[in-house]
């Protein structure tokens, strides 16, 4: 027994006979208890995105099947008006809705740090939305953007009779409503993030900078929200992760109408695999869209991981 | 003098600053106020008056009626049944998938061997992908198994996509832990279970709350996966909610409409305004270390 062992034996369990064996057990149990996520993750993420390109490449309709046809699911796919729309509505949506709800929160953040009164209670009201099912949030801006009952009627009686709101009716405007509703939901959300961020910010930085002479502005812009980075980095993938799951918000709100004109990949997806019995058409709309934003979230994610453990 | 007209110049700074944040929480309660006003007028009312009057001879029907009567598709028993649902489907999930990431998040951060980082990396890419790519493996997977539209199976879909999120926030949570009390457990001849319970876990309270708020909240919220994997007895209030909303027989009645969201929505609001506090801090203790 050499003395390493020996060592070994007196730290870890003095009662216990077989020192090696549980010493063995030990610098197994971490990999052992992980191991069921490991399988998991194996399984119902790697797996199954497996899987459904396997089925992309198939004839399957109403129910999957394994005869295999190519890329004719994708040309049939990239052929469909609807699926462009699809696409360029969920660019317009994810640029717009991340852009304006970092800018807004961080806005709402910098105003809610200058020592305000009430500031817990307008911070509650702010950050409420994000308790909200995206199914609520939509049933509520329907009510309120449908131009019968919501604005355009308030407007009309408060005597504005021109005023004229039609987007949620409007097919080249209808995109738009989901943004405002999912702007609505979110930015309080990174107006918290943010504002945690901005408590986190060491006061004599600040301090010394405005020693220096430079406006506050200066310094937010140049010193604070650069601080902030790894804060905008958590925000950007929340928002689009949410923006990923705005099919509900969709389904809710417009339902893809008038006609295909709101359609996102999610709802083109969900339609065509589980409503038109298309298989193969929505499990290559799926694998597009996966990667297209592997083709986005990867490199970031990656750079991100590699920058903080080294950091 | 320049002294007032700075404190001039500052008064009314400090007054536009305030205009705008409370214009903008009007802005954020708006929503809110206009259902619950809606949701408290009778038809007739709602016909005549406008979105932000406020009710004039309030009535309980419209919440009676959503809670009891209302026709979610064929079936016209309101929304309860689904309301106990979606508790029923809530709860197993919370709780299993916030252990399960509690005791990966120790192990990805305190107990790290090779491969775990690259494995985290891979959990995170889950975390992210839009669910599209897994919706319909999944559900051929749920009917092998015989637990397609059941409740078992949502809590199964919910855990097990809720696992990611889980172990990232605990993961971020316990690194911030000094190594050293890990050590000094191993030192005092602590295993591996022994450490967690006796000293990572009592320091977990924040990250805790935080995960169960989240969770509740997306697995209480959740749509998609309910309205593909559910049954006619096993679906969750935001599927009622959306086909109550979407019945097209008869009259509209929004007001019904406008009782029903908020009742699929109090749960989660009424654990924003008790536990509000506790995610802002959480939010600063954990996920935002990236």
């Amino acid at each position: 027994m050499n003395t390493k062992s020996l060592r070994a034996k007196s730290l870890d369990s003095p009662e216990t006979g077989d020192s090696g064996f549980t010493e063995r057990l030990q610098s197994w149990l971490p990999k052992l208890v992980l191991s069921p996520t490991i399988l998991i993750t194996l399984v119902f993420v790697y797996g199954f995105i497996i899987w459904s390109a396997v089925l992309s490449f198939t004839k399957s309709r109403l129910l999957p099947n394994y005869d295999f046809v190519g890329l004719a699911n994708y040309e049939k796919l990239f052929a469909m008006d609807r699926w462009q729309v699809a696409w360029s509505n969920l660019i317009i949506f994810a640029v717009l809705f991340i852009g304006v709800a970092i800018v807004l929160g961080t806005l709402l953040a910098v105003f809610l740090d200058q020592k305000i009164r009430m500031e817990g209670a307008i911070r509650t009201i702010y950050l409420y939305p994000m308790a909200l099912s995206l199914i609520v949030t939509g049933t509520a801006w329907k009510w309120i953007l449908n131009p019968d009952i919501g604005i355009e009627k308030l407007m009309h009686d408060l005597g504005w009779t021109s005023f004229q709101f039609d987007w949620l009716i409007n097919p080249d405007m209808s995109i738009y409503t989901v943004v405002i509703a999912a702007v609505w939901q979110a930015s309080g959300f990174v107006m918290a993030m943010m504002l945690a961020g901005l408590r986190g910010v060491d006061g004599s930085i600040i301090q010394a900078a405005q020693l220096d002479g430079a406006s506050m502005l200066k310094i937010y812009w140049r010193i604070i929200l650069p601080i902030m980075r790894p804060i905008y980095f958590s925000a950007f993938i929340i928002l689009s992760h949410l923006a990923i799951k705005s099919f509900d918000l969709v389904l809710a709100l417009t339902a893809g109408g008038p006609g295909y004109s709101s359609e996102l990949p999610a709802t083109f997806m969900y339609q065509f695999t589980f409503s038109r019995s298309q298989i193969g058409v929505g499990t290559a709309s799926a694998i597009i869209t996966l990667m297209g934003f592997l083709a986005i979230l990867v490199p970031y994610l990656y750079s991100e991981h590699r920058g903080t453990r080294h950091a | 003098m320049p002294d007032t007209s700075l404190n001039l110049n500052r008064l009314f700074s400090r007054g536009l600053l305030y205009l705008v944040l409370l214009t903008f929480a009007a802005y954020f309660l708006m929503p809110l106020l206009v259902m619950l006003f809606a949701s408290f007028k009778d038809l007739s009312e709602i016909r005549a008056g406008n979105l932000v009057m406020p009710p004039l001879d309030p009535t309980l029907e419209p919440w009676r009626k959503a809670w009891s009567e209302a026709c979610t598709g064929i079936e016209c028993n309101g929304i309860k049944g689904y309301f106990w649902n979606s508790f029923v489907i809530t709860i197993p999930a919370v709780i299993l998938s916030s252990a399960i990431g509690a005791i990966n998040g120790y192990v990805l951060s305190k107990w790290r061997f090779k491969g775990s980082e690259l494995f985290f990396f891979c959990l995170l890419v889950g975390c992210f992908i839009p669910f599209q790519a897994v919706l319909l493996p999944m559900a051929q997977t749920l009917g092998w198994m015989g637990i397609s539209n059941s409740v078992v199976g949502l809590i199964l879909v919910h855990t097990i996509y809720g696992i990611p999120f889980t172990t990232l926030f605990y993961r971020n949570y316990y690194v911030g832990l000094p190594t050293e009390l890990i050590s000094a457990a191993k030192l005092d001849g602590a295993g591996f279970f022994t450490t967690f319970w006796r000293i990572v876990l009592p320091l977990s309270g924040p990250i805790i709350v935080v995960t169960l708020i989240w969770q509740f909240t997306n697995i209480w919220n959740d749509f998609l996966f309910g309205v593909i994997y559910s049954g006619p007895d096993s679906k969750p209030v935001t599927v009622a909610l959306n086909n109550l909303v979407n019945t097209s027989t008869g009259v509209k009645e929004y007001n019904v409409d406008m009782a029903a969201a908020i009742i699929a929505a109090l749960p989660t609001i009424i654990v924003y305004v008790v536990s509000g506090k506790y995610f802002l801090r959480g939010l600063m203790a954990g996920a935002v270390k990236g």
